[in-house]
């Protein structure tokens, strides 16, 4: 134990990415993400890394375009409203194929909306978020263990892949404080031949580029990156199963709401129901196999999501609608309680007995 | 028993915490006890979340007005400076992290430091990532020192990783609390453990604090 720390969400997500070999750090303050810039503006001056607050997010995102052409590892880190500004710059990452780490702790909206948590930024994120053919890896951590762990992985995938890594979490996550191992080193790393970094007159310079004049080029390559996205669907997709061996009833929920939604379950099964959970930790690719396969043997599902209902329509996919979803939600910035969930475990029960 | 009791110490070492805990304590030795919430960092997780168990206890709470709602200020709540005025009380104040949340202190150093009659804390968690050492929290304190404008008269060592918190993590603490307390010059006004932890460590060592936690997230 003596090897642990006590952390704050969004402190983990900025040593992890230290730890992943992240030095190049563009943001711009908005609650509830600022303690990953604050810590980022102590830590980098320390280890030759660079902590810049940009002017904005909008160019905060291209400085991080600038680094990530270059082949470094790189981030920024914002909640929701910052994370619109910053979707142009995600769509010319995935133009580029340039791999980056973007992290959202998501806040109630629309709008301006507030700064209590939420996971409203649901469609945003697995959906692309911004304009063009592409998808970004998401990852929804639901502890803080697993912010550091996550961080370290999106950086892998975002390179192997070259494509934007998001790590989705929300407020809770980002301010929470539990004890941390950060025992966690990145071991995988790629050859980044694209990289701009100098030709020093030995080979051809690269480009970096997502501007394509002919429309049969700009479809080839949409062609080769959902190719790519049909091997991260087929080998990448992660999930977590609890009490799900003789479940008969499904609650889906990622994130601070997959934590409620154990505690509930926990209860039910005290009342003998038989319930259990699947926590996609990939929201994209999502576990679409996995609940597949849930949809045999159960025989109702429950989205539980701080939206109004955005997941859920991922879940109806992956099932075909072989079985009905129901929702249990709170949004606005607002988080369900297990008895919440309780009541809504026990009504569809009690409805598909 | 002084006046007032000032929490300072580095972001998320657990002050508001210890402030809700002493807060209860004085109270249920007799003092008129009032808590200030002065933190205008921290957007979650504030006093304001013990509100029911301050007011069972007959204790007043000074806070903003705006904490835990969607009001996104660095606010000071409009009674603040009662803890100047109302000499009757016993104040416990709470500030936010680090020397940005010290600032808030400085409109009232002045006053506080003629009326003498004051402790003012620096909280200590060795296990936190950016104060793992005498060393590099002794370099919190002067910042902190610098953006109030008021000097440290004692340490509080709350030294833990939340439940986790083993028998021998909290003594190696006492033992790096004790430097700090040399390279300061200042004396160690207690060690904070949980009420489980307490009974075993009694004898082990001396001058703990039993504390509960306020607030558990899920």
């Amino acid at each position: 134990m003596s090897d642990m720390v006590l952390m704050k969400g969004n402190e983990a997500i900025a040593e992890a990415a230290i730890k992943a070999g992240c030095r190049h750090y563009f943001g711009y303050p908005i609650t509830p993400q600022t303690e990953v810039a604050a810590y980022m503006s102590k830590r980098m001056p320390k280890i030759g890394g660079v902590f810049l607050q940009a002017e904005s997010e909008v160019a905060a995102i291209n400085m991080v375009i600038g680094v990530a052409s270059t082949g470094k590892r790189v981030m920024t880190s914002s909640s929701s409203p910052g994370i619109s500004l910053k979707s142009e710059g995600i769509s010319y990452l995935a133009g580029c194929d340039l791999p980056a780490l973007v992290v959202n702790v998501q806040r109630g909206g629309p709008g301006l909306g507030g700064i209590q948590p939420s996971q409203s930024d649901y469609w945003q994120a697995v959906k692309g978020g911004s304009h063009g053919d592409f998808h970004n890896i998401v990852l929804a951590p639901a502890s803080v263990q697993e912010m550091a762990s996550l961080t370290v992985k999106g950086f892998e995938l975002a390179d192997k892949y070259r494509m934007v890594s998001m790590i989705l979490a929300d407020g809770t996550m980002g301010q929470m404080m539990e004890p941390v191992s950060l025992d966690i080193e990145s071991t995988y790393s790629v050859k980044k031949p694209w990289a701009v970094t100098g030709t020093k007159g030995e080979r051809q310079h690269n480009i970096v580029n997502s501007l394509f004049l002919q429309p049969e080029e700009l479809e080839q390559k949409n062609f080769e990156r959902y190719e790519r996205y049909k091997l991260i669907e087929a080998n990448e997709a992660m999930y977590e199963e609890y009490l799900m061996e003789d479940a008969e009833i499904c609650v889906v929920a990622f994130g601070i709401t997959s934590r409620v939604a154990k505690n509930a379950i926990n209860e039910a099964r005290k009342q003998g129901i038989k319930v259990g959970l699947i926590r996609p930790i990939t929201l994209w690719p999502f576990p679409k196999a996995a609940l597949l396969k849930a949809a045999d043997k159960c025989k109702a599902f429950i989205s539980v999501e701080m939206n109004m209902g955005q997941m859920i329509e991922d879940i109806e996919l992956s099932i075909r609608c072989k079985k009905e979803v129901h929702l249990c939600c709170r949004t606005g910035g607002m988080i369900p309680s297990p008895e919440q969930v309780l009541a809504k475990i026990i009504e569809v029960d009690s409805k598909e007995a | 028993m002084k006046r007032i009791s000032i929490l300072a110490g580095h972001y998320g070492s657990g002050k508001t915490n210890i402030a809700v805990n002493m807060a209860l304590k004085m109270k249920s030795e007799g003092f008129d006890t009032v808590i200030a919430d002065l933190d205008i960092v921290n957007p979650y997780f504030r006093t304001k979340d013990s509100l029911e168990r301050l007011d069972a206890a007959g204790i007043k709470l000074i806070s903003s007005e705006y904490a835990n709602s969607n009001v996104d200020i660095p606010a000071i709540p409009q009674d603040m400076y009662s803890i100047i005025d109302d000499k009757e009380r016993y104040y416990i104040v709470d500030l936010g992290g680090d020397d940005r949340g010290a600032y808030a202190l400085g409109r009232y150093a002045d006053k506080i430091k003629e009326e003498n009659s004051f402790e003012f804390y620096f909280v200590f968690n060795m296990y936190r990532p950016l104060t793992p050492d005498a060393e590099s929290a002794f370099e919190v304190m002067g910042e902190i020192e610098r953006a109030c404008n008021m000097k440290f008269t004692a340490i509080i060592n709350n030294s833990n990783i939340g439940e986790l918190t083993r028998e021998n993590m909290v003594l190696t603490s006492v033992e790096e609390c004790s430097k700090l307390s040399l390279m300061s010059s200042l004396p160690v006004k207690f060690t904070t453990v949980s009420s489980s932890l307490y009974n075993k460590l009694s004898g082990k060592t001396d001058n703990l604090f039993p504390l509960e936690l306020q607030k558990k997230i899920i």
